[in-house]
C-alpha cells in the first residue's frame, strides 16, 4: 500500500496525470461543440456527429470513405507519416518555450523565431550555387544558419528582459511583427520567388530547387537543390512528407534534457527561474544567463522553421506581414502539455500533429472543419493554466484514499492518523 | 490634412479603448493578455450581430424610410451587444485567474487560441469560407456619417473642423471617445475607482479595510472584456468593412503595448494611441498621403520602401519602451493570485 502510495503521490505522475486530464476535457470539450453544430444546423444530423466524432479521436486512422460512403479506419501510412513529419515544428517550438519557461521567462516570440529561422535557412540554401559545395554541407550550412539566426531574434528580447527590464512578452510580440514584416521585405526584395512555377510567385523556391550559374545568368532548376535526408522512414510511410527531422527533433530534445538537468549551466538556469535575485546573491550571473536562455529558445524554433522548410516539399508563403506562422503559440501548447519537460515535449508534440492531421480528415470528408482542432488545443492551453489545482485535486483524492484504507484496517492510533491527512 | 487626422482617430480609437480594457485588468491585479482574442470575440459576436438585424429586414426599412439615426441606433446597439458578450468571454479568464488561481499569462494565452479557433469554426460552417460578411453592403454605405445626412449641401465647404470631425466619419469613435472620459473618471474619482486600484496595489490591506477582492477583481476583468469586445467590433467596423475572419492584425497585443507605454495611465494612453494610430495610418495609406493639401504625395515620393513604414509602429514601440522603461510603473500586485493567508 504504502509503496503504490508513493508512486501516485510522485509529482511526475500527478503531472502526467493532470496532462491526460487536460486532454480528456479538452477532447470532451470538441465532441460537444461537434455535437451541438451537428444537431442544431438542419443539413447535419446524427450521423454527420457521429463521423464528425469518430474523426476527431481517430483521424490519423481514417482511410477515407467505402463505396458505401461509410467512413473506413486502418493504418494509413500518409497520415501516419504527415503526422510525424508535422510534429518536427511542433516539438521543437515546444522545446523553445519550454526552455525559456525553465528560466522563468514566457516566450510568446517563438512565431518571430521560427520566421528568422525559416528565412535564414531558405537565404542560405537557395544562394549556394549548385557544385561550389557538396549538397549535405550546404544543407549543414542552411539548418545550423537557421538556428543562428533563430538565436539571435530570441537574444533580442532576452536582452532587453535583462539589461533593461523590458517585459519578455511585450518585447517577443514587438520582435514577432518585426519579423514578419523584415522577412517579408527581405523576400519581397530577393530573386527567390517561385517564378518558374507560373503561378507560384507568392511563394519561394522549394530547397529542392539548386541555384545555377551559367555565363552571368542565374537560373533555378528543380532537383538539384538540397532536402534533409530520409533515413528510411518514407520506406516506413509510403507517400508521406515524413524524413529525418523527426529524428533531428528528438536529439535535440534529449540535449535540452541533459543540458538542463546534468550540466551546471541547466542548474543556473532553472535558478534564475526559480528566483533571479537569489540566484544573483548566489553568484550566478542572472543578466547572461536570461540572454543564453531566450537565445538558445530561439534557436529551437529557428531549427523548426529551418527543418520544416528543408523538407524539400514544403513551400514558404512569404508575405507573412500579415500574420504570423500559428507554429509558435501551438508550441506555447506543446510545452503546457509536456509539463515544461524536454522528453515529454517530444511525445505532446506528436500528440498535438495527430489532432492536426484528424482536422484535416474532418475538412476533407465532412461538413465540419479543421478549426474543431485548433478549439480543443486550446481547451487543454486553458486547463493546463490551471493544472496546478488539479493536481492539487489529485493529491487530496489520493489521501482520503489512504485516509479510508487506514480506517478500515483500524490498525493506526488517531494521532499516526492525522499525519496521513496532513 | 483632415484625411490625416480622420484616418489616424480610425486606428486609434480601437487601440486607445482597448488599452483602457488593459488598464481595468491589471489595475484590479489580473494580467489580462487576453485582449486579442476578446477583440476577435466582440468583432465576430458584433457581425453577427448586425447580420441577424439584416435579415430581419430592419436596415432595409430603416435605408427605405431614409432614417439614417436608426441605422446609427442600430450600431449603437451592435456595439453594446459585443460588449456584454465580450464582459462574458473574459469571465472565462476571471473564473481561472481568480477562483482557480491559474496562471493569468497562460490563461490570457489560452483564451487568444480559443477565440480565432471558436470564430473561424463557426464562420466556415455558415459562410462556408473564412470570412463573415454582412448580407448586404458595406461598413461605409451603412454606418458612414457623410454631411448631406446632417443636412449640408453636396458641395458644400464645411472648413477644417467640419471635414475633419463630422464629414465621412463614424458615431463609434466619438461613442468611445466619451466613453474613456467617463471611465478614466470612474476610475481615478469615484470610491469604485479607488477601491479596483488598491486590490491591484496592496489587496491584502485592501481586503483587511473591508473591500472584496474577489468582487473587485471580477468587476475588473469584465469591464476590460466588455471595453475589448467593443473595441473589437469598432476595429471591424471602421477598417474591416464590419467583416469577422478571425483576426485583428494584432490590435489587442499593440493595445497592451500602448498600455505600458501610457504607464497604466488613461491621458498618456490616449497619447500613445494618438501616435500609434499615425504610425499605422501611415503605414495603410502613405502613397495617397497628401499632409499639406498641396497635391505633392511626399511620403510615396520620398522613394522609402512601404515595408520601413509597415515596420516603424513596432520598432517604435520597442525604442520607446527601452527608453520609458526606467520610469515604468505596473501595478505592483499584478500578476499575482490573491491569497488571503499571504501577508
Amino acid at each position: 500500500m504504502s509503496e503504490n502510495n508513493s508512486f501516485w503521490q510522485r509529482d511526475s505522475v500527478k503531472s502526467l496525470l493532470a496532462s491526460i486530464i487536460s486532454i480528456l476535457i479538452g477532447l470532451i470539450a470538441g465532441t460537444l461543440l461537434i455535437a451541438v453544430v451537428g444537431f442544431t444546423n438542419e443539413n447535419m444530423g446524427g450521423k454527420a456527429v457521429w463521423e464528425g466524432v469518430r474523426l476527431v479521436l481517430l483521424g490519423v486512422f481514417s482511410t477515407g470513405r467505402d463505396a458505401a460512403g461509410n467512413l473506413t479506419f486502418g493504418f494509413n501510412p500518409v497520415s501516419m507519416g504527415n503526422m510525424f513529419f508535422r510534429a518536427i515544428p511542433l516539438v521543437l517550438t515546444g522545446l523553445s518555450v519550454a526552455i525559456a519557461y525553465k528560466t522563468g521567462l514566457f516566450n510568446i516570440g517563438a512565431s518571430g523565431q521560427y520566421l528568422a529561422g525559416t528565412a535564414a535557412t531558405l537565404f542560405i540554401a537557395l544562394s549556394v550555387p549548385v557544385g561550389t559545395l557538396p549538397s549535405g554541407v550546404i544543407w549543414l550550412l542552411a539548418f545550423i544558419g537557421g538556428m543562428l539566426a533563430g538565436a539571435l531574434w530570441g537574444a533580442i528580447p532576452g536582452a532587453l528582459k535583462a539589461l533593461l527590464n523590458i517585459n519578455e512578452v511585450i518585447a517577443c510580440i514587438m520582435t514577432n511583427w518585426i519579423a514578419a514584416n523584415l522577412v517579408t521585405w527581405m523576400f519581397d526584395a530577393s530573386n527567390l520567388k517561385n517564378a518558374v512555377e507560373g503561378t507560384k510567385t507568392a511563394y519561394i523556391y522549394k530547397t529542392t530547387y539548386g541555384r545555377v550559374v551559367e555565363d552571368g545568368v542565374t537560373t533555378y532548376v528543380s532537383g538539384k537543390g538540397v532536402s534533409t535526408p530520409k533515413m528510411f522512414l518514407d520506406k516506413l510511410f509510403p507517400g508521406s512528407q515524413i524524413n529525418g527531422g523527426i529524428i533531428i527533433a528528438a536529439l535535440l530534445a534529449i540535449i535540452v534534457y541533459v543540458m538542463l538537468n546534468k550540466t551546471t549551466f541547466g542548474y543556473e538556469l532553472k535558478a534564475c527561474g526559480f528566483n533571479r535575485h537569489a540566484a544573483k546573491y548566489a553568484g550566478i550571473k542572472d543578466k547572461r544567463n536570461i540572454i543564453l536562455s531566450m537565445a538558445i529558445a530561439g534557436a529551437m524554433a529557428g531549427a523548426a522553421g529551418s527543418l520544416y522548410y528543408l523538407s524539400g516539399n514544403t513551400e514558404f508563403f512569404w508575405s507573412t506581414y500579415q500574420s504570423l506562422p500559428a507554429e509558435g503559440f501551438n508550441g506555447i501548447a506543446v510545452a503546457l502539455l509536456a509539463v515544461n519537460n524536454p522528453i515529454g515535449v517530444v511525445f505532446t508534440g506528436i500528440f498535438m500533429s495527430m489532432l492536426n492531421i484528424a482536422g484535416l480528415q474532418l475538412k476533407n470528408l465532412t461538413s465540419y472543419n479543421e478549426y474543431i482542432t485548433d478549439v480543443i488545443i486550446a481547451v487543454i492551453v486553458y486547463l493546463s493554466a490551471f493544472s496546478l489545482v488539479i493536481k492539487m485535486w489529485l493529491s487530496r483524492k489520493k489521501k482520503v484514499i489512504a485516509l479510508r484504507a487506514v480506517e478500515e484496517r483500524g490498525e493506526q492510533s488517531a494521532a499516526e492518523r492525522k499525519e496521513v491527512s496532513k | 490634412m483632415p484625411f490625416l487626422i480622420r484616418s489616424t482617430l480610425v486606428y486609434a480609437i480601437p487601440l486607445m479603448i482597448v488599452a483602457l480594457a488593459g488598464v481595468f485588468s491589471e489595475r484590479s491585479g489580473i494580467i489580462n493578455l487576453a485582449l486579442e482574442g476578446i477583440m476577435i470575440f466582440g468583432a465576430f459576436i458584433g457581425v453577427l450581430f448586425v447580420r441577424i438585424m439584416q435579415s430581419a429586414g430592419w436596415f432595409d426599412a430603416a435605408k427605405a424610410a431614409g432614417s439614417w439615426m436608426t441605422l446609427q441606433g442600430y450600431l449603437m446597439l451592435a456595439m453594446l451587444v459585443s460588449a456584454v458578450l465580450g464582459a462574458v468571454f473574459s469571465l472565462l479568464l476571471a473564473f481561472a485567474a481568480i477562483n482557480l488561481r491559474a496562471d493569468q499569462t497562460i490563461g490570457g494565452t489560452a483564451l487568444n487560441m480559443l477565440s480565432p479557433a471558436l470564430v473561424l469554426f463557426f464562420v466556415r460552417i455558415m459562410a462556408k469560407q473564412n470570412e463573415l460578411l454582412l448580407l448586404s453592403g458595406d461598413s461605409a454605405s451603412w454606418f458612414m456619417i457623410k454631411k448631406t445626412m446632417l443636412g449640408y449641401d453636396k458641395k458644400a465647404k464645411l472648413g477644417f473642423f467640419g471635414s475633419t470631425f463630422i464629414d465621412k466619419v463614424y458615431l463609434t469613435t466619438y461613442v468611445c471617445i466619451l466613453v474613456f472620459i467617463i471611465l478614466s473618471i470612474i476610475l481615478y474619482k469615484t470610491r469604485f475607482g479607488l477601491r479596483l486600484r488598491s486590490c491591484g496595489e496592496n489587496p491584502q490591506a485592501a481586503d483587511s479595510l473591508g473591500i472584496n477582492v474577489t468582487k473587485m477583481r471580477y468587476a475588473g476583468v469584465c469591464i476590460s472584456g466588455a471595453l475589448a469586445g467593443m473595441g473589437g467590433f469598432v476595429y471591424s467596423v471602421t477598417t474591416a468593412n464590419c467583416s469577422a475572419n478571425g483576426d485583428v492584425a494584432g490590435f489587442g497585443f499593440l493595445a497592451l503595448a500602448v498600455m505600458i507605454f501610457g504607464n497604466w495611465k488613461p491621458l498618456n494612453i490616449a497619447g500613445g494611441a494618438l501616435l500609434f494610430g499615425l504610425f499605422k495610418c501611415v503605414a495603410a495609406s502613405y502613397s495617397t498621403l497628401d499632409i499639406n493639401g498641396d497635391g505633392v504625395f511626399a511620403l510615396a515620393n520620398a522613394g522609402i520602401s512601404s515595408h520601413v513604414y509597415r515596420l516603424l509602429p513596432y520598432v517604435i514601440t520597442l525604442l520607446v519602451l527601452a527608453f520609458t522603461s526606467k520610469s515604468s510603473r505596473a501595478p505592483k500586485a499584478e500578476g499575482i493570485p490573491y491569497d488571503k493567508s499571504k501577508r
